[in-house]
């Protein structure tokens, strides 16, 4: 596959930046925050997204879904990361039905499925249980009871928790925490006897939430893939999960640069355009190089999805990808500030807004330093 | 040194008698005393602290005590600083007025300015805020367009500043205006002083990335300001203006000290240690690392200020080397603020409400302030052009081009 977009996709990206940049530019986003929206994503938009066919985009055409591949979803959330959108998008389409897709019973595919495309179904994984992304460690604990589980445990940071309709919870079912083997996917119903959910005030205005179990009685069927299986599959969402963000995130990065490139032309101080002074110029010309490498490597990644590559080459390049990503965001989203001055740091201008997002995105997933520890793993070294 | 022992014992003693207790415990933020017409003290032990510390004029240890202040020697001053530190002893008045005006004040001043002055900076009676930014003058600070006209005893003021920090809670201001609009940029700006409360004068907030709105847009609408007002000579003010930004950037550097003065915040190892349930060595080998860098250049940066104020001669303050410092000190700042997210992991994450606790979010909100620290007083390119080319004589571009106006 190449990595330059096909005809298809460059349709797709041109349709996704209109809708993004005339439907919902950083003052929705902004709004949501001021207003303290209690869902913090706009249902009219999610709507509107899911009619554009965004929610379908990788789900098979056998379960209503268009069958467009991780390269025209990637396409998408890189415009989505553009405006910084707050929408379910990646919890529920990226994540959610790609866990469904790989990991989901006949039976979970076809009642599911469908409802996602339709923008009918929201879904969050409740994983991680510390500040650190470590998905081995999990301890939450299921354990068996009558025809199904009984889950116990606490979970944070679950992206979109107090908005999902289910939850795909990773517990516990077998070995200790730090073992991979031994854990469980599990769909929990959001209105469960024993879970309580409530929602986290980020510093990037999107929601994330914590998640209480306390003895969830959940029914046999509620199982996602294998019991005591479930690292893999997990470990193959969140690899999804890591290049989709990814994409995300690149488009926000492009979108701070190409706004601080087009500052250094205009503001003047010493009688000449800012962007004069080779002190800039070289740093920006630098970071053009580390966004050029980023594009690359989210581009393969998605590639190696839709090609269904080996999961370890897939992983490979996951890793490779949020690393990189997130390195350059953290300099972009400084670079950014630094560049403008003092209006960069005022809230009325939006760069704030890309900061803010950045440090959440480093680490959602597994920050650069996590991801070049599992690189070297899987590489053998 | 007999007779600094001495001051050390009389010292400590006089500190124990007169620090509250409560002024020995770290200071948050919404207790920090700026003085002022409105001044606010959330702790009434601080106003008792301000008011002893001001009466021995310790608020400025070295000002001369003809004028309130404390009217120690370098040596004097340093065994205060750490006999304070010693009980934890809080600063009992932080303002613009300390930190930036009053040293050239002191240098420039006419008698009859100091006498009018200092003594209310030192007892914290007028809070001073900066009228140097406008919206076209920032780096380029030389550009600076607000006007101001002789007209009998009176300058009339006219023009805009902005990212004036404070502008709205403070009594005074320090403003950089025109005065000579055919010389060359830097031969017609004067420094002028005046009552924030004159009619004309008026401010509006910004909000930070923050979430704070610690700074304004000023504007001055035909003020008039007593031609007594003015700092040293009419369109000299460039002078004043640099030196005072030494003071500053002095100042600033100090944001570069608090990772390695005890009992100023957590060390980051004691934060990495309680959010990852770490034993005395630290789990995450890659924090690891960058604790102990951040640490050897948080110390070496703590010696280097040490070694410079050590060198500057008693009489002539901050040279050239305060941008070496100010550059270095907020760089290092960033750092820690940087660190201190990654020691935190998504705890450090979270804006308001429950979830959180109040230090975490003090910590995402610091870390947003702190990417002021390299614009605020001079960006850090400014602050390494002042080091090429003062400090290292480099040639400018500028000279070659033929672009200098
Ligand atoms: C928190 C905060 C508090 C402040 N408080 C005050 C205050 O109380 N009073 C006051 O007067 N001002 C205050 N300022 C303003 C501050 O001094 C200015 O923001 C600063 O001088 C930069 O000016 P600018 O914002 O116009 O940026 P610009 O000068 O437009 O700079 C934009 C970018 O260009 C770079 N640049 C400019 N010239 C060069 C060059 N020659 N070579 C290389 N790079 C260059 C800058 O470094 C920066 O990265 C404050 C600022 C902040 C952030």
């Amino acid at each position: 596959m190449k990595l330059t977009l096909n005809e298809d996709q460059l349709m797709l990206q041109a349709s996704a930046r209109d809708f993004c940049q005339e439907k919902a530019p950083v003052s929705v986003l902004r709004r949501l925050r001021d207003e303290k929206d209690p869902l913090g994503y706009d249902p009219t938009l999610w709507k509107q997204m899911s009619e554009l066919g965004w929610t379908g985009m990788a789900i098979p055409e056998a379960y209503g879904g268009y069958a467009f591949g991780y390269g025209g979803l990637g396409v998408i959330l890189e415009e989505t990361g553009r405006t910084l959108l707050a929408s379910p998008l990646i919890s529920t389409v990226v994540i959610g039905a790609t866990a469904i897709t790989l990991g989901g019973s006949e039976e979970q595919k076809s009642s599911l499925l469908p409802a996602i495309v339709s923008g009918g179904l929201t879904l969050a994984l409740a994983l991680e249980e510390s500040g650190f992304h470590n998905p081995a460690k999990t301890a939450c604990e299921a354990r068996a009871s009558g025809d199904g589980y009984a889950l116990s445990g606490n979970k944070v940071f679950v992206l979109d928790g107090h908005i999902a309709d289910k939850l795909i919870v990773v517990a516990r079912t077998s070995s200790q925490p730090g073992d991979e083997h031994g854990l469980s996917l599990f769909l929990v119903d959001k209105d469960a006897d024993g879970l309580e959910v409530q929602r986290r005030w980020m510093v990037d205005s999107r929601n994330a939430a914590a998640v209480m179990l306390n003895n969830v009685k959940v029914n046999e069927d509620a199982l996602l893939g294998e019991v005591d299986q479930g690292f893999e599959l997990l470990d193959r969402v969140l690899d999804v999960a890591r290049i989709g963000l990814g994409a995300e995130m690149l488009g926000s990065i492009q979108q701070v640069f190409e706004g601080t490139v087009e500052y250094l032309q205009q503001r003047m101080q010493f009688g000449v355009p800012i962007g004069a002074f080779q002190a800039l110029q070289h740093r920006a010309a630098d970071m053009y190089s580390e966004i050029e490498l980023c594009r690359s490597l989210v581009r393969a990644a998605l590639n190696a999805l839709d090609e269904q590559q080996e999961p370890k080459r897939i992983a490979q390049l996951a890793s490779a990808a949020k690393a990189k990503v997130s390195d350059t965001f953290f300099t972009v989203s400084n670079e950014g500030i630094q560049m403008h001055g003092g209006i960069g740091m005022t809230d009325e201008f939006d760069m704030g807004f890309y900061l803010k997002r950045a440090r959440v995105a480093q680490q959602t997933f597994g920050d650069a330093a996590f991801h070049r520890d599992r690189f070297a793993s899987l590489q053998g070294f | 040194m007999a007779s600094l022992d001495e001051f050390r014992q009389s010292t400590r003693a006089w500190l124990e008698a007169n620090c509250p207790p409560s002024m020995r415990t770290p200071m948050p933020q919404d207790e920090v005393v700026w003085g002022g017409r409105n001044a606010k003290f959330k702790n009434p032990d601080s106003k008792v602290w301000l008011e002893r510390m001001a009466a021995k004029g310790w608020t400025t240890p070295t000002w001369p005590s003809e004028y309130g202040g404390g009217g120690l020697s370098k040596a004097e001053a340093m065994v205060l600083q750490e006999e304070m530190a010693r009980i934890g002893a809080r600063t009992p008045l932080n303002s613009f007025g300390i930190s930036m005006l009053g040293p050239v004040l002191l240098q420039y001043g006419t008698e009859e300015q100091k006498q009018e002055h200092i003594p209310k900076i030192i007892r914290g009676e007028i809070r001073w805020c900066q009228g140097y930014s406008e919206p076209g003058a920032g780096s380029d600070l030389a550009s600076l367009g607000t006007k101001a006209i002789r007209d009998g005893d009176y300058f009339v003021v006219n023009g805009q500043k902005v990212w004036t920090s404070y502008a709205d809670k403070s009594d005074w201001i320090f403003c950089l205006v025109r005065t000579d609009f055919e010389a060359p940029k830097h031969k017609g700006i004067s420094f002028l002083l005046f009552d924030m409360a004159s009619p004309g004068v008026s401010t509006k907030p910004i909000q930070l990335i923050s979430g704070a709105s610690p700074f304004c847009e000023t504007f001055f609408d035909d003020v008039k300001v007593p031609a007594k007002n003015l700092l040293g000579d009419l369109n000299d003010g460039w002078t004043i203006a640099k030196r005072l930004l030494q003071h500053e950037r002095t100042m600033i550097s100090g944001f570069g000290l608090s990772g390695s003065r005890p009992g100023k915040a957590m060390p980051l190892e004691e934060v990495a240690r309680q959010y990852h349930n770490d034993g005395d060595r630290l789990s995450d080998p890659v924090l690891r690392d960058r604790i102990a860098q951040f640490k050897i250049d948080a110390e070496a940066f703590a010696l280097t200020s040490r070694r410079s104020a050590e060198e500057a001669k008693e009489s002539e303050g901050p040279s050239a080397t305060s941008s070496v410092l100010k550059y270095y000190g907020t760089e290092l700042n960033k750092r820690r603020m940087e660190l201190l997210l990654q020691a935190m992991g998504t705890q450090s994450l979270g804006w308001e409400g429950d979830g959180f606790e109040d230090s975490e979010l003090d910590t995402t909100r610091g870390w947003l302030r702190s990417k002021g620290n390299s614009i605020e007083g001079g960006t850090s390119e400014i602050q390494l052009n002042v080091i090429a080319k003062r400090v290292l004589e480099l040639p400018d571009i500028m000279n070659f081009v033929g672009k200098k106006k």
